[in-house]
């Protein structure tokens, strides 16, 4: 008699386990979910300073047209690769990085602009964006590690095989260009 | 230290009442009232009393940004409230019983000290705190500790008027065997605060290492929040507003001598100098991994910083430069960082700016009477 109670009993708390592990592997399904679902906050954040930028520019460095052409044509490239999928959407961003990049190496030739309160707020609002999209994709990376490990590891895996949970890729640094930090020399 | 407690409440219930139970429902009940005070009032009364004022995006849009940077890399759900203390000490603290209501505070010291990579270091550590729940369980910590140190005063202020007056209730049992029980309560009435107040220490301490391997690796910058810690060891300036209680959740000891012992049990930080040290010497990468590490480099094979659970659940992640020149060079300097911190923190006490012609900017108090004030540079008179 004994017997079949201790049964049962490890019965019920193996169903525990498993529903607890079930638990989690959602969980961190959805963090991962969030976080990506963050980048493309930050990113559209960073499409929405962009003609504030080249306004502020245009009234102190109106020669640098192309540099400006660029920088908005390459930001309205991004917009329309939102929902074109991952791969294309990453390359069209990187392309706006890149133009970014220039127009603010060209722009530190102008004193007059770089003194500008308005100027200022924007390159800081700019250099906040980077950072939080850098983050973003940083904090989905790690998000997309712990569920993998949960998915690898033992034994999780063995609930996550049974209910179809399968890895995530992480966020790779598609281009050369994004990958290279920006050299300004004053020579 | 919940076992002291139950130790204590459970000896002390049977040798007054004759029930062990009954002293340990009690003492129980204490700890649980005083636990929901915390809990739901906490952090309104510590950020009163530091005197905080609550800031919004535009009143200091860098420190905005940077918390907000902090919170998507720490993957907290919603970003904390930050306030500005009017202090020239160098200090920050978190506080907040669960990550969804939680605050940040810093010193407008501090805030002026420090360039942006510091600065987010510094948010990193106390966005840790508070990711980590650290400030729950520290509050909790120290209600436990409250309520043994209550329990245990209590029990030798009861022994001394049974000894004193002779009546005792006997609860059966020979006398002797009796004596001895009590000997063994009453040692336990002296030894648990100590060692409660140990146990309180020794933990704090730990999660203050957890803190600084969480900023490393939120930040994947160990050496921002080394230079910022450097500049606050650098201060002697003692903050003004900071108590025992409230010690635990400041970035810095707010109560440190210069030249303190490194080992100080007695402390809720571990010494500054190691803290710079284990994060100066992370060079592999930023992982609670290279974190342990480096601690284990540092202290020649003595103890660990982070259990193994902890390592184990962050994987391997690298290092990343400093921030690139291009970037750096439009950061603020020290006097303009000044200037903002005290616009800020004359705004928020509601001071109005007027902006003479002769350069002078005049701060008019919030309940000034007259209609008129005169500039005391240029004698030009402004109409209010």
């Amino acid at each position: 008699m004994i017997a079949v109670w201790v049964i049962i009993g490890i019965i019920v708390v193996l169903l525990i386990l498993i529903a607890g592990t079930y638990n989690s592997l959602v969980r961190l399904r959805n963090q991962v979910k969030n976080a990506w679902a963050q980048i493309d906050v930050q990113l559209k954040r960073r499409h929405d300073l962009i003609p504030n930028l080249v306004e502020t520019v245009k009234g102190y460095a109106s020669h640098e047209r192309e540099t400006l052409e660029a920088v908005t044509s390459a930001r309205n490239l991004a917009q329309a690769a939102i929902g074109k999928g991952v791969g294309a959407q990453s390359k069209a961003e990187a392309e706006l990085s890149g133009a970014l990049g220039r127009l603010l190496a060209v722009v530190e030739a102008y004193p007059d602009l770089k003194a500008n309160q308005n100027f200022l707020a924007l390159q800081e609002e700019l250099t906040s964006t980077e950072n939080k999209i850098s983050f973003s994709r940083q904090y989905y990376n790690d998000a997309v590690l712990g569920y993998n490990n949960k998915v690898q590891m033992f034994p999780s895996n063995i609930v996550a095989g049974m209910t179809g949970f399968k890895e995530d890729e992480f966020f790779e640094v598609e281009l050369e260009t994004e990958r290279a930090v920006p050299k300004v020399s004053f020579s | 230290m919940a076992v002291f407690l139950l130790a204590l409440g459970y000896g002390l219930g049977w040798a007054f009442t004759g029930s062990g139970i009954g002293g340990l429902v009690i003492a129980l009940i204490i700890w649980g009232i005083m636990n929901l005070v915390a809990y739901f009032q906490g952090d309104s009364i510590l950020l009163g009393l530091a005197k905080a004022k609550k800031i919004s995006k535009q009143d200091h849009p860098r420190l905005f940004n940077i918390i907000e940077e902090m919170t998507l890399a720490s993957g907290l759900e919603r970003m904390p409230d930050i306030y500005i203390i009017d202090d020239p000490a160098l200090n920050a603290f978190a506080t907040g019983r669960d990550p969804k209501r939680a605050s940040v505070a810093i010193t407008s010291g501090l805030l002026e000290k420090l360039n942006r990579d510091e600065l987010q270091g510094v948010m990193a550590h106390e966005i840790a705190h508070i990711k980590n729940r650290d400030v729950l369980l520290m509050a909790w910590c120290a209600v436990l500790l409250g309520t043994i140190v209550m329990i245990s005063w209590w029990a030798m202020h009861m022994m001394w008027f049974g000894a004193m007056t002779g009546g005792r209730r006997s609860s059966g049992g020979g006398g002797a065997g009796q004596a001895v029980i009590l000997l063994v309560v009453l040692v336990l009435a002296i030894l648990a605060p100590i060692f409660a107040k140990l146990i309180y220490f020794a933990i704090s301490r730990r999660r203050e290492y957890l803190a600084d391997a969480s900023s490393a690796l939120y930040t994947r910058y160990p050496e921002g929040l080394a230079s910022a810690l450097e500049k606050i060891g650098g201060s002697k300036l003692q903050l003004q507003s900071a108590n025992q209680a409230t010690a635990p959740m400041y970035i810095a000891n707010p109560f440190r001598k210069k030249g303190r012992a490194a080992a100080d049990l007695s402390s809720t930080h571990p010494p500054l100098s190691e803290r710079i040290r284990i994060l100066r010497s992370m060079a592999g990468g930023a992982s609670f991994a290279n974190y342990e590490e480096a601690y284990e480099t540092v202290h020649k094979g003595g103890g660990h910083a982070l259990g193994a659970s902890t390592i184990s659940s962050a994987g391997a992640v690298g290092l990343r430069a400093p921030s690139p020149e291009a970037a750096r060079e439009p950061e603020p300097s020290r006097l303009e960082r000044h200037s903002e911190v005290s616009d800020v923190l004359w705004k928020k006490n509601d001071y109005r700016t007027i902006d003479c012609n002769c350069g002078t900017r005049l701060r008019i108090p919030p309940k000034l009477k007259a209609n008129r004030v005169k500039c005391p540079h240029c004698g030009t008179v402004h109409k209010l």
